[in-house]
């Protein structure tokens, strides 16, 4: 049951959004996002959204993942645009029964609001559609990188994050077996009253933590056995490097701020 | 003799958490293992036959004694990397060696770390997935792989460092009977093809038959070293020291046992074979 979970969900592809430089991904990422918040006014709005329709477009992501992706949020979303449509009084207004009040402005801002939001959302799950975490802890190492002269551990960061991600799915089979082993024992991990359930998860997360320490001591060892010692002198078998279409994604990002910027 | 790893009177104890008495291990154990070597450690649990192998490795260092790989003191703290880089390990969990997400940057892991060049990490990654036979799955996510595969990749992380002797510290304890074959397989074709040396310890025989030297320990002695055949044939030793004979082995001495005359160093399925063969033809 637990194996369901996707983590990072990543969608392995071949598209020339899978393939950019991972750190060029995560700098287009942060110029989107920042677009976004400088967006004023229904032609920055509709620029923005062909970018993103364009980017899912390119990438290959389905309507079906897409929806996936914004479900979590649909409630978040819900909740600004009633706030934005009863709350905000401006001078236009178009329908007034008792309390309720709803004026052209509010509607304006809420459409505003939920569309940016969503925007967001599918704009940052882009990036983790398209990228596998591995590239992203890569690429998030090698930009933090300067960040090692002000004595920032940002190797060892980098190697907890990678080595999280690989036991990820070893513990959650092993909670698995855990979960069997209980039950077969009578265990019951689904009835009763909250704090019922809620004891009846010790005897999962003890074996757990037995288990994910003695793997963290076996690891250590094997990869000091392995000539582990720090990032000291350490290299990379694959090179990060930046093409020519890393660069030309670069320069859009750029101009897609100028323009959201000039459209003020 | 030309040896790659010597211990002398190595001795060693493990502390428990407390103040209780620590628990000797080793008590003045001397081995050599000759270069271009097959070794098997054999013993039953808490018979001291991992320990060594730690310390041939700089994992442990001798609380008494000295351990030497190629000449070099293990105790010696410049000298590590150059140590471990000569003796390479694995492990008997293939999950708890297994650091990347993906089986090629796995196996990068340890030339990654001796600080090669990115094309010369290639190549030997390459290779290394090639000796194992795990080339087709290189790009693969290794918690998808099965045990046996995992631990021929955890071979493959060792072997990219192109280590002079890898030590396997019971590499099949936890696979299932196809993928401890494929290990063994892989184990045997390392001596035979790149003239690696091998050390390892287990405590099933049938791997061990393939050695060309049995070192059986107990207590944290050596009992008996010597070729296969010569171990083999003295069963009541091996069962004083809680281990058992090949299968094989077992079979030929029920069968003298019944009046047959059966030679006693037949050991592998075939040798066998042929000696029932030729006894009741």
């Amino acid at each position: 049951m637990l194996k369901d979970i996707t983590l990072g969900q990543f969608f392995p592809g071949t598209t020339i959004v899978h393939r950019l430089d991972p750190r060029i991904k995560l700098l287009l990422t942060l110029a989107y996002i920042t677009a976004l918040f400088l967006a004023q006014g229904v032609v920055a709005y509709a620029l923005m959204f062909v970018v993103v329709l364009t980017c899912l477009t390119l990438s290959k992501i389905g309507p079906k993942a897409v929806f996936r992706g914004l479900k979590p949020i649909f409630i978040i979303i819900l909740i600004t645009v009633v706030l934005n449509i009863f709350f905000v009084h401006g001078e236009t207004v178009l329908l007034e029964y008792r309390f309720i009040v709803i004026t052209r402005e509010g509607l304006y801002n809420a459409g505003f609001m939920a569309s940016r939001l969503i925007m967001l959302i599918v704009g940052t799950f882009l990036l983790t559609y398209t990228t596998s975490p591995i590239a992203l802890t890569d690429g998030l190492e090698q930009m933090l990188n300067p960040l090692k002269k002000i004595k920032l551990p940002i190797h060892e960061l980098a190697m907890m994050m990678s080595i999280a991600l690989r036991f990820i799915p070893t513990l959650i089979e092993e909670t698995d077996k855990i979960i069997s082993a209980q039950r077969a024992r009578g265990a019951d991990f689904e009835s009763g009253s909250l704090i019922k359930r809620a004891k009846a998860i010790i005897p999962l997360i003890i074996p757990l933590f037995i288990s994910a320490f003695r793997r963290a001591d076996e690891l250590a060892t094997a990869m000091e056995s392995r000539c582990y010692h720090g990032g000291e002198g350490r290299t990379r078998m694959k090179v990060l490097k930046a093409q020519g279409r890393d660069f030309v994604a670069l320069l859009l990002g750029a101009g897609l701020i100028v323009v959201i910027v000039y459209l003020r | 003799m030309n040896s790659i790893i010597k211990t002398e009177k190595l001795e060693f104890s493990y502390f428990g958490a407390d103040d209780s008495e620590p628990k000797v291990v080793l008590q003045g154990l001397d081995l050599e293992v000759e270069k271009g070597t097959f070794v098997a450690i054999l013993g039953h649990n808490g018979s001291g036959k991992s320990t060594p192998a730690k310390h041939f490795n700089s994992i442990l260092l001798p609380l008494g004694g000295k351990v030497f790989v190629c000449g070099r003191d293990t105790s010696d703290e410049d000298l590590i990397l150059e140590i471990r880089r000569r003796v390479g390990m694995v492990f008997q969990n293939p999950d708890n060696q297994i650091v990347a997400t993906v089986v090629e940057e796995d196996v990068a892991f340890a030339p990654e770390n001796l600080g090669y060049p990115s094309d010369e990490i290639r190549r030997r990654v390459d290779e290394a997935l090639k000796v194992v036979g795990m080339y087709a799955f290189r790009e693969h996510a290794p918690h998808l792989l099965s045990g046996g595969q995992k631990q021929r990749v955890a071979i493959a992380g060792v072997l990219a460092m192109e280590p002079e002797c890898v030590v396997f510290d019971e590499p099949t304890a936890m696979l299932d009977p196809r993928g401890r074959e494929s290990v063994v397989e892989v184990i045997r074709n390392l001596r035979d093809d790149l003239g690696v040396t091998v050390v390892l310890i287990t405590h099933h025989m049938d791997e061990a038959i393939f050695a060309d030297r049995i070192v059986v320990m107990s207590d944290g002695a050596i009992i008996m070293d010597g070729t296969p055949r010569e171990v083999f044939v003295n069963e009541t030793i091996l069962r004083q020291a809680g281990l058992d004979v090949p299968e094989t082995t077992a079979l030929i001495h029920e069968l003298r046992n019944d009046g047959f005359d059966l030679p006693l160093d037949a050991l592998t399925v075939d040798e066998c074979a042929q000696a029932i063969y030729n006894e009741f033809k």
